[in-house]
């Protein structure tokens, strides 16, 4: 889109702001476009923030890529690929280590889907 | 480790028991001391922070007894040549130099890695930002902060696809600032938008977690947009945007920093632009800090150009304020910058802020009327404006799609050249997902809903401890990898520059140990295509390889050109085979003295020729500043130019010990045509034998004035004690051939 400058006409309803009421605005209008944003983020997670979740859980980039796309092919990732590994763990008495690793190297898969009925929540 | 300053670092040392390695700290730094008048050298100052234990000064620090003091703002430089283990040599020189903000720039295509990546593989304008190239360089930080004795912010991206991990793995690894803004990764990196914000809001909580000082990216649209100095109402809309989701997420402002550039140069008038800018900038976000980054935009290949403009910079940062001062090479605009321009840079931030120390006693913005104040309240205008029409189409992720951003209009001025991206497109589209409400995560530093009540009411507040605490509060849980590639990595690297480190050979070095280059300046005589060409063939003839010009300038069209160009040296130097004359031997003021006391000496001094420079020989005789004269030697001045015939028949009259003759004009070799016609005379004169004769200037080379005919030169940096040694000397090994 193309326009030309047409600042005078359109700050007509800024021109009686004192200085710290424009301001005043200029935040208020920020915190508005950044509201949905952050209540998106809230809401949502991505592979990065999972394999982020699996490194602090003590895994490696590797593993964590390796779980994280076992976790999102069974359709598992709205649960969190760090829950999926917690609750193996506790469900079958293991490390979180050695849940995770299984996980990574493919196994254990079946275990997982029924812990969690087949990604059905 | 201990390093003396005369020592190299030693890499095999820092890469040994990585794996052991754990940061000292986390958290950013500032500068201490500050908010305090300090006595430095003959000066008081009004802006400086706590001088360092060891440090390079400036060159000019000669005149005042070699002080360095350092401003108050961190200065950052920006480092990145590709190989993480030389750029670890380039950190410490410019830690020396005083930068305390070490900043390491990524390989090209790093942002779209989704993933970590690992080892040590050779970037390109940047280092792949790995795990071990961090903790690297963070241990080598850590030996060189306690050399200088100042804490070294260490700093690189927190970008791209995969953001959250980054933001882990330098929580961990013990970096202190980091760039994270979506909105760069949305419009310059084209990675999907939704990703983006999601991403961002789980890295910045991390990041806030680690204390890590967050610097924005919205001086992109400043380099990216046709007309920098337009997009100014854009920007603060930018700065605010992510200022306040980080705020939002949990991100203390003190913790946040604006990446602002003043957006013009000369020969714009850029302060006039700049400066109301800055002002507007400053007090709208009067809560955060500013970073201030040097203009790229308006950069060419000349370093001069380049170094002025950044100087101007630098005076819209006193005038202002600046937090963090952070400085751009003057070769940025030829290549990847070398060691040598990181240091210019940040040399010249020193310069200028010690240089402008106290400014702000004495002069201050003409804020309330006039131009600046209607200036600032326009840009602010503008800025709501944009926001208000960001809401009104429908929020931001519309926004981005009508091509809001990086238009060449000075908003609400549009030309249709913004940067649009689709909300289901980019890099990464798609790959977002809704949390259950099931959905946990049991560690620390989560942002957003995380249902870890259902395992444990009481870990609600510390999901971490499900899990016994996660890598956060025990780091040895962290898995380190080493390396993934046998060929691309530092082992290899390191044994194919291993002659140049550990043998006595030695190259000329811009960027990696022994890359051999070298850069020539010259004038040619001729237009610049030919001034290009002729250049590249003298290169050649000099015996470079890959001869390059990488700046040219005309003087005149007709007259000639200035030329800049690059080259590697194919061949080695043997230091141990070199022979290098002893420096000049000092005796003792005492000695001197009692040897003078023992002895009288005379002298007959001028500046000889048509040259009227005094200050050097006056240096070397008078005794105000600590010239020869303090030792007893009576000294007879004749003057500035002073007729050589007349130097000499002086000498004879006075029965004189020694004749200096001072020659500053070097034109055609007129100072050596001089000291041959000196010796000359002295010996038609019959005196040769028996008197010492010494020339001073600043294009004196002691073997070629001794090859005219002279006992001694004196360079540029001599000094009277050098003088009188010399005299004492001499007239000594004289007196014993007689």
């Amino acid at each position: 889109m193309s326009r030309p400058d047409n600042f005078q006409e359109r700050r007509k309803h800024l021109a009686d702001l004192t200085e710290t009421e424009l301001e005043e605005r200029f935040w208020q209008l920020a915190e508005e476009i950044v509201e949905p944003l952050v209540e998106l983020a809230e809401k949502n997670t991505s592979p990065s923030i999972e394999r982020s979740i699996l490194l602090r859980m003590g895994f490696s980039s590797i593993e964590s890529k390796a779980i994280v796309e076992g976790v999102i092919e069974r359709g598992l990732i709205g649960k969190g690929a760090g829950h999926i590994v917690y609750r193996l763990a506790k469900e079958k008495d293991m490390e979180i280590r050695e849940a995770g690793l299984k996980l990574a190297e493919g196994e254990m898969w079946d275990d997982v889907m029924s812990i969690f009925k087949g990604g059905a929540n | 480790m201990d390093l003396k300053s005369n020592e190299k670092l030693d890499i095999e040392y820092i890469l040994k028991d990585l794996d052991k390695y754990r940061p000292r700290r986390r958290g950013w730094t500032w500068r201490s001391g500050t908010g305090q008048n300090r006595q430095i050298g003959q000066f008081e100052y009004y802006d400086t922070a706590e001088p360092l234990k060891q440090s390079q000064p400036l060159p000019a620090s000669k005149g005042f007894g070699f002080i360095d003091p350092q401003p108050e703002n961190v200065i950052t430089t920006e480092i990145a040549s590709g190989r993480f283990e030389d750029d670890i040599r380039r950190m410490r020189m410019a830690a020396w130099h005083g930068a305390d903000h070490i900043m390491v720039i990524r390989t090209a295509g790093q942002s779209h890695f989704d993933g970590l990546i690992e080892g040590t593989p050779q970037g390109v304008g940047g280092i792949p930002v790995t795990r071990k190239q961090v903790r690297a360089q963070r241990k080598a930080l850590d030996i060189i902060e306690d050399e200088v004795g100042r804490p070294l912010n260490y700093h690189s991206y927190v970008s791209g696809v995969a953001g959250p991990e980054i933001a882990v793995m330098f929580a961990e690894e013990g970096v202190n600032g980091a760039h994270q803004d979506p909105q760069y990764n949305v419009l310059y990196r084209n990675i999907n938008m939704v990703r983006s914000f999601v991403d961002a809001a789980s890295a910045k909580k991390v990041m806030d977690w680690a204390k890590i000082a967050q610097i924005d990216g919205a001086h992109n649209a400043n380099a990216t947009a046709r007309e920098a100095w337009k997009v100014m109402p854009e920007l603060m809309v930018q700065h605010a945007i992510n200022s306040m989701f980080s705020v939002k997420v949990g991100m203390k402002k003190e913790n946040i920093c604006l990446s602002t550039v003043p957006p013009t140069a000369p020969p714009a008038p850029c302060m006039r632009l700049d400066l109301p800018y800055a002002v507007a900038l400053r007090e709208l976000f009067r809560h955060y800090k500013m970073r201030a980054q040097m203009n790229t935009k308006y950069m060419e290949s000349s370093t001069r150009e380049a170094t002025v403009t950044h100087t101007l910079n630098l005076l819209i940062s006193k005038l202002t304020r600046a937090e963090i001062q952070s400085t751009i090479t003057p070769d940025e605009g030829r290549n990847v910058p070398w060691h040598i321009y990181n240091i210019e840079a940040i040399d010249t931030a020193k310069q200028a802020l010690s240089g402008m120390d106290g400014l702000t006693e004495m002069v201050e913005i003409k804020r309330e009327e006039g131009e600046l104040a209607d200036k600032v309240r326009e840009l602010k205008e503008r800025a709501v404006l944009f926001m208000e029409e960001i809401i009104e189409v429908g929020g931001y992720f519309k926004a981005v799609e009508e091509g809001f951003f990086v238009d060449s209009g000075e908003y609400p001025e549009r030309n249709g050249d913004g940067i649009a991206r689709k909300i289901n497109g980019g890099v990464g589209a798609g790959t977002v997902y809704e949390r259950e409400e099931d959905y946990m995560a049991p560690v620390t530093a989560v942002f957003g809903y995380n249902n870890v009540a259902q395992y444990d009411e009481t870990a609600v507040d510390n999901p971490s401890k499900l899990i016994g605490g996660c890598t956060f509060e025990d780091p040895d849980k962290i898995i380190f990898i080493d390396e993934l590639d046998e060929n691309d990595n530092v082992y290899t690297r390191l044994e194919e520059s291993k002659e140049f480190r550990k043998s006595s050979k030695v190259k000329p070095e811009m960027e990696w140990a022994g890359d051999g280059i070298i850069q020539v300046t010259l004038f040619l005589p001729v237009e610049e295509r030919v001034a290009e060409f002729a250049a590249i063939e003298i290169g050649k003839k000099m015996g470079l390889e890959d001869v390059e010009v990488i700046h040219r300038e005309i003087m005149q069209e007709a007259e000639g050109t200035r030329i800049e160009f690059k080259g590697k040296v194919p061949f080695t130097i043997d230091t141990d085979k070199l022979v290098i004359p002893p420096k000049p031997e000092i005796m003792s003021d005492d000695e001197i003295r009692a040897e003078i006391e023992k002895h009288p000496m005379k002298i007959v001094a001028g500046t000889v020729g048509e040259d009227e420079h005094s200050v050097g020989l006056r240096e070397i005789i008078d005794i105000k500043h600590g010239g020869i004269e303090k030792y007893g030697i009576e000294c007879h001045y004749l003057g500035t130019s002073v007729p050589v015939e007349k130097i000499v028949d002086a000498a004879i009259e006075l029965n004189a010990d020694a004749v200096l003759a001072s020659t500053i004009i070097s034109h055609d070799d007129i100072h050596y045509k001089n000291m041959k016609r000196i010796h000359e005379l002295a010996i038609e004169k019959g005196i040769r034998d028996k008197i010492i004769l010494a020339s001073g200037g600043t294009q004196v080379s002691n073997k070629f004035a001794v090859e005219a005919g002279m006992d001694v030169g004196f360079g540029r940096g001599s000094n009277g004690a050098q003088v009188a040694t010399f005299l004492v000397k001499k007239r000594k090994e004289m007196r014993d051939e007689n």
